[in-house]
């Protein structure tokens, strides 16, 4: 088969079926499902507690589903048997505050996965580490401590702390919302860049301008539940649920 | 003045006393090393285990820790050192101090390893597992780092005063600088042999003291 026949039966990347979880009495997601294929980049909008970040982290386990399904690349991920380290190796997360580990350099930051979890020898997850800060522009940063680096960097630090271990797909939450509004370019383009490459994205931001250019799709989310889909245009221009319309009014002024 | 330095530093007295007291030296800072390192190294590994919260064995951390902290050293040494030969168990002197002051130390630096533990933000514990590394490893690579930098100063204050408490070793006759001393004080009715002693003190826990202070400062700025 060729590469092109393989990719069209593979499984998608990131299948997401009746996903609940409540916290307390307040169920916070109520029934998500979602598929983000290969190589595609999916944008997730919606209110300060709609669950979009519950959402991105069941997926990774982070936080433990209470009912529905998900599978990487037609894997499992929920259920008793799943070997969780080695899944979340292959889901990159990227966080709001950054949480870069502060008593370890850009580089140790980057490697320390590559040695504890692949178990790689440190000249191999050093080589692959400069790699990944590369990638993000900061290979003449590996020596610095996070403390060191503006926020900007610091995230750029934490991109590819997750690229380095080569995910099926990358989780975003909020990645520029921390960082002063002159440092979110060069975060953006570092995302802009990996989609570029190929890389599987699942998005959580208020860039609507980032959307526009990058997402392949935007989903919006509202109470714990996705409530409409489609791509960029389709959302942007003209948005069919009432929810949609009165969140996008309120971004008008930006993006 | 004549009287004064006749009291304490008689020359012919401090001659004679002085080897012995030399080796009270060694076996106070002997006793202070093995019971620092392991006072630390256990206090340490009972905050790791306590953070995967099992229940019951938290519990029994707790007691342990609260206990120790409470009760006077000198009623542990006494109690240990004239208590456990009723059970035929004997144990030298030494071997008491040392064991009470390295369980008097852990249960300190469990208390103060585990407030550092918490102290580390919970996102720390998310990007690592996030990565794939597992809850020992997080804790062992990520958390436990940061926690002990956060922690050093009163561990150290509290490093410091366990070492000085060697000197109730004397009570149940352990010769170190102390015990030397107030033997060679009663042998010659005399004040030197004290004096002897409190400035072997000095010069052995006063680098300590300054070490500490400079171990505030380096370990004060954030992300070093
Ligand atoms: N660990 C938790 N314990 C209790 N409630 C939580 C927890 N995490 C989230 N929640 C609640 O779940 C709801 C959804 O939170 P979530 O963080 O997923 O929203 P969000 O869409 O990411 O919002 P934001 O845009 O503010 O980040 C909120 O009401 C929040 O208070
Ligand atoms: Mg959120």
């Amino acid at each position: 088969m060729t590469q092109a026949a393989q990719e069209a039966v593979a499984p998608p990347t990131l299948v997401v079926r009746g996903l609940r979880k409540s916290f307390g009495s307040e169920e916070v997601l109520q029934g998500i499902d979602l598929t983000v294929a290969r190589r595609e980049l999916v944008f997730v909008l919606g209110p300060s507690g709609s669950g979009k970040s519950t959402m991105l982290r069941c997926c990774n386990r982070l936080e433990e589903p209470d009912a529905g399904e998900i599978t990487l690349e037609g894997d499992p991920v929920t259920g008793p048997k799943v070997d969780v380290n080695q899944l979340r190796r292959r889901m990159g997360m990227v966080f709001q505050a950054f949480n870069l580990y502060p008593h370890l350099s850009a580089l140790s930051n980057v490697t320390l996965a590559l040695r504890k979890v692949r178990g790689l020898p440190r000249p191999e997850a050093e080589a692959m580490g400069l790699t990944a800060l590369d990638r993000v522009g900061l290979k003449a940063k590996a020596a610095s401590y996070p403390a060191h680096l503006s926020g900007g960097q610091q995230q750029r630090v934490a991109i590819a702390r997750a690229l380095a271990l080569e995910p099926s797909v990358m989780l975003f939450d909020e990645p520029t919302s921390a960082l002063d509004p002159e440092l979110v370019g060069d975060v953006l383009a570092v995302m802009q860049d990996m989609k570029a490459q190929g890389m599987t994205m699942l998005v959580v931001s208020h860039e609507m301008k980032f959307a526009r250019d990058a997402a392949d799709r935007v989903i919006f989310m509202d109470a714990g539940r996705i409530v409409e889909q489609g791509t960029p245009e389709q959302i942007f221009e003209t948005p069919h649920h009432e929810r949609t319309q009165t969140f996008l009014a309120r971004f008008s002024g930006r993006g | 003045m004549e009287a004064f330095l006749d009291t304490f530093f008689n020359g012919a007295v401090l001659a004679r006393y002085a080897p012995s007291i030399l080796q009270g030296v060694w076996v106070t800072v002997l006793l202070s090393v093995l019971i620092v390192v392991s006072g630390i190294v256990g206090g340490a590994a009972l905050a790791c285990l306590r953070a995967y919260r099992i229940r019951p064995l938290s519990a029994l951390i707790v007691i342990y820790a609260d206990m120790f902290r409470a009760l006077p050293p000198l009623v542990l040494i006494l109690l240990v050192f004239f208590g456990l030969p009723n059970l035929g168990i004997l144990l030298s002197s030494s071997t008491v101090l040392y064991l009470i002051l390295t369980l008097v130390l852990a249960a300190f630096a469990e208390e103060i390893v585990w407030a550092g533990i918490t102290a580390v933000p919970k996102g720390q514990w998310e990007a690592s597992r996030s990565t794939g590394l597992g809850f020992t490893q997080t804790l062992i690579w990520v958390i436990l780092p940061q926690a002990v930098r956060l922690v050093i100063p009163p561990l150290t204050n509290r490093a410091i005063a366990i070492t000085k408490m060697t000197a109730l070793g004397m009570v149940i006759g352990v010769p170190d600088i102390l015990g030397q001393a107030t033997t060679a004080q009663s042998f010659s009715a005399n004040a030197s042999p004290l004096m002897l002693a409190a400035i072997a003190y000095v010069l052995l826990f006063l680098p300590l003291v300054i070490f500490s202070r400079w171990l505030e400062t380096r370990f004060a700025a954030p992300g070093v």
